[in-house]
């Protein structure tokens, strides 16, 4: 099918600030949905379902809540692990200690928490920018996990340290298949992302953006720059949270405090750097791509390996993983600091215009 | 360059007076014991040679700079200096000496974010979009749609600025402060590096958003024949202080103004 958007005029601002204001996009959109909600269920295994699309729609998450403060509001931070892990301690807190509390009452719960962790985190930033505020956000890494592990009340006196979550049950009905774990995931992740793309469309993204662009500027327009920065991390955090719980309750079934750890903020850091900064489908686009690539690259070396009757040594996968991952963050720092996101509206362009490139 | 205005047709009281203005940064003194009025609906010109203390002065106005001595008094309240939020919500707005747009937002979007704080749907109703939210990004789009007509920028009003020529940047950056609807707008060196056209284009902008909306501006600017042109009334800074304010034709005929100007080059 042609991607075109000639012919198709906007007769109204209405019609032109519509998500997807092209009738290809909303087609698309269509079929994703279709595919996401039925064809996935019908066709995936456990072990995609499992190993991949749940944790790609965790990630996902968890990306755009680091794009909301990195990418629109322009300010760096290494802590977003933290911040899940505030998300789901508090969101298994909510559930064990408030009787007969709704499972999502306590997600957003766990997300609220994370939210007032993150704003108390991001004063820090009225002070200070950039590499400096990426430290104090490096602190909130390090301390939140000792103190969650520390302090034993948010992990029950659990002996081990690691605490089994409480069971997804919304109006008598238990997300306990992988597949309804998926469908739980998709149906959280596809709201919050719509939620993330309303607000970086109204005033308030433009607020961020303007803070994140020129601050000097915003505040002559009369932004008020602190609460503009604090409600970014109150609400970045918010969505970290969130993906936090659904990391512990629809992925691994149990809060591990330790798996929150800046191995993994960096990873979502580097979803957004691939995906594209300032993008919410970039965000979805980055968590993709490294969840996939390990899986796609493992695969491509062991049958390489084996069509060429070698014998690859052990560890090997794991370094040349580090290798791509590595070579495609420094290019897309580079030469495409907008990412993949950037890449497909260029695509996108190219198509509108082809045959003809004038 | 000429032009049907009629300077002093409809020039009303007082809108702004600052008194006895200083303002320095450790041992550099950029402004010192500064007073002048603008006048409701005037074109007020501010002019000197480069450090004068231009851009420093509109600094006080908005509330950028804080000023150790003086007062600032705007629509009738007196301020020992700005705020500048509370400058924006009194009616002030500005463009800066080096474009100061946001870079990675559209034309449109920059224009639109000079309208914020005039929106009032909290964030619960940003989150839905739909209803109230919808409603007010229209009505403010549809305003921001006449100054994008205004500004005949409306084949870039969905491009990055950072994409655009200089001269339409400064375009943007008018259109942004216009959007505010401001009483008193103040342009810091709004056609500095534009060829002639450009420069006529953004005269001709200047003079009808004062006709039409009657708009107060505060202009710096330093080719004298625009100067000459298009304001009221002149103030002359040279190192910090005043050495002249009148009229065009007064200012001209100044003797410290043609010595600051035709003597040592500074
Ligand atoms: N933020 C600042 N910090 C230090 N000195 C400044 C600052 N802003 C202006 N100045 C100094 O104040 C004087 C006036 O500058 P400015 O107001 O920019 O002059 P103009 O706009 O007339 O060229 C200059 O000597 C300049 O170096
Ligand atoms: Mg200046």
């Amino acid at each position: 099918m042609l991607y075109r958007e000639a012919g198709q005029f906007k007769t109204s601002y209405r019609a032109d600030q519509q998500i997807f204001p092209i009738l290809q996009d909303r087609i698309g959109m269509l079929v994703l949905g279709f595919v996401a909600l039925v064809g996935v269920p019908l066709v995936a295994s456990e072990y995609w379902l499992t190993a991949i699309l749940i944790p790609l729609l965790v990630f996902s998450l968890a990306a755009i809540g680091l794009n909301i403060l990195t990418g629109y509001a322009g300010q760096l931070s290494l802590g977003t692990a933290a911040f899940m892990a505030v998300g789901a301690v508090a969101t298994y807190n909510f559930q064990l200690r408030v009787p007969g509390i709704p499972i999502l009452v306590s997600f957003l719960l766990g997300g609220g928490t994370a939210a007032a962790v993150g704003a108390v985190f991001g004063l820090p930033s009225l002070r200070i920018k950039g590499f400096y505020l990426a430290v104090a956000t490096l602190a909130a890494q390090f301390f939140i996990p000792w103190l969650l592990v520390k302090v034993s009340w948010f992990s029950n006196d659990s002996a081990s340290g690691v605490i089994t979550t409480q069971p997804v049950e919304i109006l008598g009905f238990t997300f306990d298949t992988p597949l309804r774990k998926y469908l739980f995931a998709l149906v959280v992740v596809s709201v919050l992302a719509l939620v993330a793309k309303n607000l970086v469309r109204s005033h308030i993204g433009r607020a961020w953006m303007a803070v994140r662009d020129m601050d000097v500027a915003a505040e002559v327009i009369g932004i008020r720059i602190v609460r503009t920065k604090l409600v970014a991390f109150a609400v970045s955090s918010f969505y970290c949270g969130i993906a936090g719980a659904l990391y512990a309750f629809a992925y691994l079934g149990s809060v591990e405090t330790d798996g929150f750890n800046l191995d993994l903020s960096f990873r979502i850091l580097f979803m957004i750097i691939i995906g594209g900064v300032g993008s919410i489908l970039g965000s979805f686009l980055g968590a993709a791509f490294i969840t996939l690539l390990p899986i796609l690259l493992d695969v491509a070396l062991t049958e390489g390996a084996t069509a060429l009757g070698l014998q690859l040594p052990s560890g090997m996968t794991s370094m040349v993983q580090l290798v791509v991952f590595g070579a495609l963050i420094i290019f897309f720092l580079i030469v495409e600091p907008l990412g993949l996101a950037r890449l497909w509206q260029i695509a996108k362009e190219k198509l509108r215009l082809w045959p003809f490139p004038h | 360059m000429t032009h049907d205005h009629n300077p002093g047709r409809r020039i009303g009281e007082t809108l702004l007076a600052v008194e006895n203005i200083s303002l320095a940064f450790g041992g550099v003194r950029a402004l010192t014991d500064i007073s002048f009025d603008v006048r409701e609906h005037e074109i007020r010109a501010i002019i000197g040679p480069n450090g004068a203390g231009k851009s420093s002065m509109l600094n006080c106005v908005n509330g950028v700079y804080r000023p150790q001595q003086g007062t600032i008094r705007f629509a009738g309240q007196t301020f020992r200096h700005m705020h500048p939020h509370k400058a924006a919500l009194m009616g002030i707005a500005r463009t800066f000496q080096n474009i100061a747009l946001f870079r990675g937002m559209s034309v449109l979007d920059n224009i639109m974010t000079g309208r914020n704080l005039k929106m009032r749907c909290g964030l619960f109703l940003q989150a839905l979009y739909v209803g109230p939210n919808r409603r007010e990004e229209l009505a403010h789009r549809e305003k921001v749609e006449h100054i994008i007509d205004f500004l005949q920028i409306e084949s870039v009003r969905k491009t990055p600025v950072g994409r655009l020529p200089y001269g339409i940047q400064k375009r943007v950056e008018l259109g942004r402060a216009l959007a505010a609807e401001p009483r008193l707008l103040l342009l810091d060196e709004p056609m500095a590096g534009m060829n002639i056209e450009e420069k006529q284009d953004m005269c001709r902008f200047i003079l009808d958003v004062n006709d039409e909306f009657g708009t107060t501006i505060v202009l710096i600017e330093h080719d004298m024949g625009v100067v000459m042109d298009i304001s009221d009334r002149v103030v002359v800074l040279d190192y910090g202080r005043k050495i002249g304010d009148g009229s065009p034709d007064e200012v001209r005929a100044n003797q410290d103004v043609i010595d600051a100007y035709l003597g040592v080059a500074h």
